[in-house]
């Protein structure tokens, strides 16, 4: 039971829901950039919501599965192929012995989940599977790769979801501190009125935000402290960074505001060059907004239900509108 | 004992502010608030990082919000033991120059002291482990000396060997893992204080002490190819 890499995206790992327990050893958990998309990929095939699936960053590529398993992809609008097939994300499919997978580039999202009924199941490193680039904790697939794959019950149903995904939209919520003491209150409207852009520069590890500066009148460099994902810190150039999976575990630059959980994913599966606001929370109102992002998480995932038809007919295919997602071709991925 | 500031990091970590410098102190009781709650954990906690002067606390808000465990966390810093768990004292052995130690030489000379003085220097002092960060094990070290403090380069290097002993700024260091940096480096240790594939893949956590002890080159090629891994002994 295995998943062979056939010709990899140039960004896809292995990730479970990450590593947790080892910051005061620095090393952050790192696992999904989209955690709720992970879950969601594992939950449609059957999986434990925590089980490690690959993970890529907006280029799938081409996989084949040595046994009969069900597959799924999450976290972007993508071309998927089963044997030449196009399958709709966020629904289970099944993929026969030595199927062939294929999954272009995403159209809309950055972080692309494909789950695999029984989980990859490579070695434990630390307690986890999740690929951890910075700390040398795993690497990027490469062309050739052979991951093993759990046992799957070929009974068990495809699922999908019961209704469509929250279309959500609106600003990236916040909550001050630790270090917004270090800004004049100038600046920290300046966080909430102005536009941030996400730059090019951006990794697995931090998003450097553009168009907006944010200078601390009482200076960037703080007694270094401890940072989670979401820390949005602002070195002296002003411009802003937020921490995302695998960032370091502490640092020295003065942090203006957190991200929320809730929102995190939702930024890292923003384009670059997307325009988009933040809003200030109290730490009240962000903690009522992860609750209820949690219920409502349980309540998609309790609402999954098995489908007849794993794959897309003609008649569907032809009522979409798919100029932006057919497949790219070989030029893409030869 | 201090009066602690809260700082929210989000709504599922906290910041538990108990000084404004660097000093062994302050960076006591962070590691004692942090023992506490290994100790006794508090519900909802989900892990604890100490840092030089605060510790971050992450909790679930689904089990305990953070104004509830701000008063626990206030209670638990009125009663705390500064005393309580011995400190780890790490030997590590050090070929001091070579090629990982290839600022030695021009360290002795910027600071007008001999090579041999340098590493008396670096090899006699007792070193604090502040805190763990930056990169997966590796420690901050205070208690450098204040001739050797040297400020870090402003092109960093671009792969620094794992073992490899640095100074940055007022810091001593163990290379962790191989990678850039900006520190300058006097020596090499066969001591691997971060391995994924061992099975107590850390070594040195906050609190600890290390020592720094010379030895041979040709010492430190045999450690190392036998995979030599210091045990700890409790500091006295």
């Amino acid at each position: 039971m295995s998943l062979t890499v056939l010709q990899p995206g140039p960004m896809v790992t292995v990730q479970d829901a990450g590593r947790f327990g080892l910051r005061d050893s620095g090393v952050s958990a790192a696992g999904p950039m989209d955690a709720p998309a992970h879950r969601l990929a594992n939950a449609l095939v059957g999986n434990p919501t925590g089980a490690a699936a690959l993970e890529f960053a907006g280029m799938g590529g081409r996989f084949r599965v040595e046994t009969g398993c069900r597959v799924a992809l999450t976290g972007v609008t993508a071309p998927l192929e089963i044997d030449g097939q196009a399958c709709a994300a966020n629904a289970a499919h099944r993929a026969d012995a030595g199927a062939e997978i294929r999954i272009g580039a995403a159209s809309d999202g950055v972080w692309g989940y494909l789950a695999l009924s029984g989980g990859i199941e490579t070695a434990p490193l630390m307690g986890a599977r999740a690929t951890h680039l910075r700390a040398g904790l795993g690497r990027a697939l490469e062309a050739g790769d052979s991951l093993p794959l759990g046992a799957t019950d070929p009974q068990a149903p495809c699922l999908a979801l019961g209704g469509p995904l929250p279309d959500e939209s609106g600003p990236i919520r916040v909550v001050l501190g630790p270090q917004d003491d270090r800004f004049s209150d100038e600046i920290r409207a300046r966080l909430s009125d102005a536009e941030f852009t996400v730059s090019s520069k951006r990794d697995r590890m931090a998003m450097v935000l553009d168009d907006v500066t944010l200078p601390a009148e009482h200076g960037h460099d703080i007694v270094s402290d401890g940072t989670v994902p979401g820390s949005i810190q602002v070195p002296a150039s002003g411009q802003p960074i937020v921490l995302m999976a695998e960032s370091q575990t502490t640092g020295g630059y003065a942090k203006i505001a957190t991200v929320i959980g809730p929102d995190l994913p939702r930024l890292a599966q923003m384009a670059t060059g997307t325009q988009f606001r933040f809003a200030v929370l109290t730490r009240d109102e962000a903690e009522e907004a992860l609750i209820a992002a949690r219920s409502a998480e349980a309540e998609r995932l309790a609402a999954l239900r098995p489908q007849a038809a794993t794959r897309l007919t003609s008649e569907f295919l032809l009522s979409c509108d798919l100029v932006g997602g057919v497949w790219p071709g070989d030029e893409v991925v030869p | 004992m201090t009066t602690p500031a809260f700082l929210p990091c989000g709504e599922q970590a906290l910041s538990v502010e108990l000084g404004d410098s660097i000093d062994p102190e302050t960076n006591a009781t962070v590691i004692a608030l942090s023992r506490n709650l290994a100790d006794a954990p508090v519900e909802g906690v989900v892990e604890t990082v100490p840092t030089y002067r605060s510790l971050l606390v992450r909790y679930d808000p689904g089990t305990i919000r953070g104004d509830a465990l701000e008063k626990v966390l206030t209670e638990r810093v009125s009663s705390l033991n500064r005393q309580q768990g011995a400190a780890r004292l790490w030997r590590i052995p050090v070929a001091y120059g070579g090629e990982a130690g290839c600022d030695l030489d021009d360290l002795a000379a910027q600071k007008e002291i001999d090579t041999e003085e340098l590493i008396r220097l670096h090899s006699e002092a007792a070193y604090r482990v502040y805190m763990i960060g930056f990169a997966p094990g590796f420690a901050y070290l205070g208690g450098l000396p204040e001739i050797l403090h040297t400020p870090r380069l402003a092109q960093p290097r671009q792969n620094i060997a794992a073992g490899a002993i640095g100074i940055g700024g007022q810091q001593a260091s163990i290379n962790s893992v191989a990678g850039p940096s900006g520190w300058r480096f006097i020596g090499q240790t066969p001591v691997r204080t971060f391995d994924p594939a061992r099975e107590v893949p850390f070594l040195l956590a906050a609190g600890d002490e290390v020592r720094f002890e010379r030895i041979a080159a040709d010492e430190a090629e045999r450690m190392s190819a036998e995979g030599y891994t210091p045990e700890p002994e409790a500091a006295t």
